[in-house]
């Protein structure tokens, strides 16, 4: 009840201290968003967009918010790097809500890119961020105006015209903390014609405290330009993740994505996707892999807005034990949209009793020369593919592992770059065996796992 | 080691329904037996239980195979102990490459004799050579397990399955259904090379043609959940030439 | 828009609702307006027993603390509900004469189709046809009492049976449900009554034609169904109202009770008045339809073509209680110029091994906007539940909507729940193909419409199926263009 008071109080109280290290654009868009999240508090549960997600509880309890900007005095990425053996990656970093400067990059990007603090840039140059940040995300709905509210950094990434960047832009975002802590992050991607981008998202935690985040993510991709995103989640039961993507297609660009969830608490991921020029093609996908009490709620709209474009999505959830899945889609084709190409798939097993998945698949179609399908299924491992593998000696629980990786298999065989590809392969596979608590990538884990051996 | 399966009044059903009703038979070391009859005779409900098939419950009798109790056994160990049936409709698992699949069971049945894992290029020649005995191309074998395959493609992929297990007992059922004659020569020409003197072959048939190219030493005729005729090889020639209704009229 | 001297477009349009007449009957109805006085004066006119009353009071108390629902894809302007009148009831006229009929209303009935004479009846059809409020007369009620069988209307059994009536009314679809459930229970008027005693397989096809004549009335008919064990019956429902330039509302409930080993075959054709073309008039049709597959091995189907109305809210559904049970729903929904429509199924797995089938094809054509909005429910302990959903949609032309929302909850893991849909429109190939045989394009259309929707017709009876195909065809006459 009423959880939005308190955050109100605390933005009344705190008005200049929040504004004060900010960009004037930041705040320009706070103080509007401020009014709307004021007026429409969070999300209820009688919210269709909200019915199997209590989002609002999550932000009851009394988390600490870095205001003030306190630098972090330990350094977790020193021994956190989350390498992805055979990638050639930038990496970039968010410790909770801030933004890490002074990485030491081993490779140079392409002259004119620009990647850095969104906080910085946005005061160095204002001309360049302005007509995108919040432009996509001020009508969404209160969880996006909750982040605009309180957002103080994040990262921007502007690839200008006809500039293919070749490294994979790594992202990683740490909780890391000895106090229950909340951060509100924000990522602006801009890929101006003819652009090309390739970027990994990674989110982690690194503590046992309550953490919870709100990550909003605009992504404006140009004429003729490209892009891969890839996010991946592999965070705590104590965590709550709220991550909004919005993205705007124009003419012949590509846009490809993935979300996987590997290990959370409780997740709730929106993705809004508008088709804006004609002959853009979007591929959406995500996997979800829940055991425990996890909850991970998917919501994704994808708009046609003007003709010939294609879309193909496919989510598929795994649940174990007695995780939550919920799933819904929806493609919206406007009138305009004549020959509109669009699937959607959404693909789901239950491996226990007590695991509940939620589907919903929508269509909501205003052109009739379209070719538009959803398909979704809840069911079991095959049983005959089951004996059949046991026929030929496979011992039940590998016949198991092998069914549940390839299932898994079709939405990470999506990734185009391959040392992501690979390593989320090795990564499902060892989740699927209990074995990922830690990251293969990283020297902390290294550790923690040599301990353990010793 | 004289016989090496020994089926004893066997009976089994199926949602309540009794199909098998006291099956006998035994098969020795090097034998090839061919069991024929018309539908729904029992056959294919035979094989599923001597493979352990879940969905088939034995009320009475039992299997004694290579002196064990084989009706005790898990269906992968018995795969492991060399027990191995060509299905009649081979199932499609998809995202599961041949390569996965065939590796996984390989090493299962290794570490189920106490041998070490195979290496990858050990396994990966084992697979070449197992392949070429039924023309398998090396394209199917890294597709997804029958995914896509043609009913002869997907008869060869058994035959190929069980070239790389060497089993004991093979159990072929209806693997002639939906070849052509050229795909029925090279799966049996197939079956054929891996007739070792110690191994022994059920080879279930609805038609005769089969046992033109896989010589049986004994035929039997089920009929109504029941072992009714077993003679020499001629008999499957008389069945050819009158059917089965004088099998039936003679039992009744 | 249109203009409306349009005089080729008025009259396809005109032609297209071929039940728009009004028929000169002589109608006691009461005064418009709702309160408990109201309610009252309709359960006194009907001589109702007071735990009734009772019923429809505590419907009514409890609709006054509801509010409309929002969620459905529609544009429902606001009702006045104080404007309606209702009840009303056109065999009113002189008491002593109270078993015959108005031979005007029985030309009524015969124009649409519906003879009320025994004789000249469709073979093996057993008619309730209601006016309004009222339920006009039933036919070969005789013939079936011989057999055990009650059917007869609601008004009747409620005298005849109270203690059947008060046993299952309102356990299937209770006054709480939503808003025009409570609105309903407290103001319905008549409707039909059958019960199917064990064992017994009805011999006809028992059916209720639902009239609306009275201008300003509402009907808030009820339907209750009630096989018990080992029994079947086949219910058919049409429906159609005088073209108006004013909206109608309707606001139904049916239940039904299937007890072990029974099976209830439930088919709707329902044609109310659409509206004409540029939107105006019409039928609000909020029904409430629910079985409860009680009994193991019960099962319930529902066939639904769907033609009429300018606003449609419905979604009937199978509880799917007893083990084995099992649900279906096919549905035909065509919307043609401002028609909207809101409808689907609700398919609630709650014994163990319970199946349900949804089949739904929905057209759309001029301005129309047409929702499937179905949910699946496999609860906890609903062992080895099965469900395949398939929802198509036509669209024709370029100005109209089609939308899927199905709903899938699984609290169960060895449930197997497949959905699909799909949107396709009528492809020019299609069209110069039949053109090239010489079948005209608003006929081409027809076909094509008719082959598409086959899958649910043929589970229509034979008679019912023909009407549907006709009703299709003539529904879409003048959405080409």
């Amino acid at each position: 009840m009423n959880n939005e008071q308190q955050y109100i109080d605390i933005f009344e109280q705190h008005r200049e201290l929040i504004e004060k290290p900010c960009a004037t654009l930041l705040n320009e868009e706070r103080r509007k968003a401020y009014s709307r999240f004021k007026e429409q508090g969070f999300p209820a549960l009688n919210d269709e967009e909200y019915r199997h997600s209590d989002v609002s509880k999550q932000f009851a309890a009394d988390y600490g918010m870095n205001l003030g900007r306190v630098e972090n005095l330990t350094a977790p990425y020193e021994s956190f790097t989350c390498d992805v053996p055979n990638l050639k990656a930038h990496q970039e970093f968010i410790i909770n809500d801030s933004y890490l400067k002074g990485i030491d990059h081993k490779t140079a990007l392409p002259q004119g890119v620009m990647v850095g603090s969104l906080n910085e840039i946005a005061k160095s140059n204002p001309q360049l961020i302005e007509p995108y940040y919040n432009s996509l995300a001020q009508d969404g709905d209160s969880i996006a105006q909750f982040n605009t509210t309180f957002v103080q950094d994040g990262i921007v990434i502007y690839v200008p015209k006809g500039v293919i960047v070749e490294d994979t832009i790594q992202f990683v975002t740490i909780q890391s903390t000895n106090i229950d802590i909340m951060s509100n992050r924000r990522i602006l991607v801009i890929l101006e014609e003819r652009a090309s981008l390739n970027m990994l998202v990674c989110d982690h935690t690194l503590s046992n405290h309550k953490t919870l985040s709100t990550q909003i993510t605009e992504v404006f991709v140009g004429d003729g330009a490209s892009m891969n995103l890839y996010d991946l989640e592999e965070t705590s039961e104590s965590n709550t993740r709220i991550a909004q993507l919005f993205v705007r297609q124009q003419g012949n660009s590509r846009f490809n994505h993935s979300n996987i969830t590997l290990t959370n608490g409780f997740t709730y991921n929106r993705t809004q996707l508008s088709m804006q020029g004609e002959g853009a093609e979007s591929d959406i996908s995500g996997l979800v892999i829940n055991d425990k009490h996890q909850h991970t709620d998917n919501r994704t709209l994808v708009e046609h807005k003007v003709p010939r474009c294609n879309s193909n999505e496919l989510y598929k959830y795994i649940l174990d034990e007695e995780s939550v899945g919920v799933f819904a889609g929806k493609m919206l084709i406007q009138p305009d949209a004549q020959h509109t190409n669009s699937q959607q798939t959404n693909r789901n097993l239950c491996l226990t009793k007590c695991a509940r998945m939620y589907a919903q698949p929508q269509l909501e179609i205003y052109a009739d020369d379209v070719k538009c399908s959803h398909g979704s299924t809840v069911g079991q491992l095959d049983e005959n593919a089951l004996f059949y593998m046991q026929q030929r000696g496979i011992p039940i629980d590998e016949a198991r592992h092998l069914l549940m990786f390839a299932f898994a298999g079709e939405v990470i065989d999506k990734i185009a770059i391959e040392g992501i590809r690979n390593r989320l392969h090795m990564l499902v596979e060892k989740r699927f065996r209990g074995e990922l608590s830690r990251c293969n990538g990283c020297s902390l884990c290294h550790e923690r796992e040599q301990k353990k051996t010793n | 080691m004289e016989n090496l399966i020994e089926i004893k009044n066997l009976h089994a059903t199926i949602d309540g329904k009794e199909i098998l009703k006291g099956i006998n038979l035994t098969v020795k070391p090097g034998e090839v037996h061919a069991i024929m009859g018309p539908n729904g005779s029992g056959k294919s409900t035979l094989s599923n239980v001597l493979v352990g098939h879940p969905a088939y419950t034995v009320t009475e009798g039992e299997v004694i195979y290579k002196g064990k109790n084989l009706l005790e056994l898990s269906a992968e160990d018995r795969s492991h102990e060399g027990v191995f049936l060509s299905f009649q409709y081979p199932v499609e698992i998809a995202g599961v490459s041949m390569t996965n699949f065939m590796r996984a069971a390989i090493n299962a049945k290794r570490e189920y004799l106490g041998q070490e894992p195979m290496s990858a290029g050990d396994f990966l020649k084992l697979m070449r050579e197992k392949r070429a005995l039924v023309n398998l191309d090396s394209k199917l074998a890294n597709r997804s397990v029958n995914e896509g395959f043609s009913g002869g493609e997907k008869k060869r992929n058994e035959i190929f399955q069980m070239a790389m297990l060497e089993p004991t007992l093979s159990i072929l059922d209806e693997t002639d259904s939906g070849l052509d004659i050229d795909a029925l020569r090279i799966v049996a020409e197939g079956v054929n090379k891996l007739k070792g003197p110690e191994t022994s072959t059920l080879v279930i048939t609805h038609y005769q043609r089969l046992l033109d190219y896989i010589k049986p030493d004994i035929v039997h005729v089920l009929y109504n959940g029941r072992i009714v005729k077993t003679a020499g090889p001629e008999l499957a020639l008389e069945l050819e030439e009158r059917g089965y209704d004088w099998i039936k009229n003679e039992t009744l | 828009m249109k203009k409306r001297n349009n005089n080729i477009f008025r009259k396809i349009a005109d032609k297209a609702y071929e039940y728009g007449f009004v028929s000169n009957i002589k109608t006691d109805i009461i005064e418009s307006g709702l309160n408990e006085d109201t309610i009252r004066l309709i359960s006194q006119k009907k001589n109702e027993p007071e735990w009734l009353l009772e019923f429809r009071l505590q419907a009514y108390k409890y609709w006054l603390t509801q509010k409309m629902p929002q969620w459905a894809h529609l544009d429902i302007p606001p009702i006045d509900y104080q404007a309606i009148s209702y009840y009303a009831d056109p065999l009113k006229k002189n008491k002593k004469q109270s078993n015959e009929i108005d031979p005007e209303l029985m030309k009524t009935f015969e124009k649409l189709g519906i003879p009320l004479e025994e004789r000249l009846a469709l073979s093996g059809t057993a008619v309730d046809a209601v006016m309004d409020s009222v339920s006009v007369k039933t036919t070969f009620k005789e013939e079936l009492k011989e057999k055990g069988i009650i059917f007869c209307s609601m008004s009747e059994a409620i005298q005849e049976y109270p203690d059947l009536v008060r046993k299952y009314l309102g356990t299937v679809v209770n006054y709480r449900d939503n808003f025009f459930a409570a609105l309903n229970s407290a103001v319905f008027s008549d409707g039909s009554f059958v019960y199917i005693p064990k064992g017994v397989r009805c011999p006809m096809e028992l059916s209720t034609y639902f009239r609306i004549n009275a201008a300003n009335t509402g009907q808030f008919e009820r339907t209750l169904i009630v096989a018990d064990d080992n029994s079947y019956v086949s219910y058919l429902e049409g429906c159609t109202a005088p073209m108006r330039d004013e909206n109608q509302l309707h606001a139904a409930i049916v239940e039904i009770i299937v007890c072990d080993n029974a099976e209830v075959k439930y088919s709707t054709v329902q044609n109310w008045y659409p509206g004409d073309s540029e939107g105006r008039g019409g039928v609000y049709n909020f029904v409430t339809k629910r079985g409860d597959c009680r009994g193991i091995n019960s099962k319930l189907s529902w066939t639904q073509v769907e033609t009429g109305s300018a606003i449609t809210w419905k979604y009937p559904g199978c509880i799917l209680r007893g083990d084995n049970s099992q649900g279906e729903f096919y549905s035909v929904a065509l919307t043609n110029n401002y028609q909207q429509a809101d409808t689907g199924t609700k398919m609630i797995h709650l014994g163990k091994n319970t199946r349900s089938t949804i089949i739904s094809k929905g057209i759309s054509a001029g301005k129309s906007q047409n929702s499937y909005r179905g949910l699946v429910r496999v609860s906890k302990n609903a062992d080895n539940a099965r469900n395949y959903s398939q929802c198509d949609s036509l669209l024709l032309g370029s100005k109209c909507g089609a939308h899927t929302f199905p709903y899938m909850d699984i609290h169960n893991d060895s449930a197997v729940i497949e959905h699909e849909a799909t949107t396709s429109k009528i492809s020019e190939d299609q069209l110069f193909y039949c053109n090239q045989r010489g079948i005209g394009t608003e006929e081409a259309i027809g076909l094509i419409v008719n082959g598409y929707a086959k899958e649910v017709l043929n589970k229509l009876p034979m008679e019912f199926a023909i009407e549907a195909q006709k009703l299709l065809s003539v529904s879409l006459e003048g959405s080409v263009g």
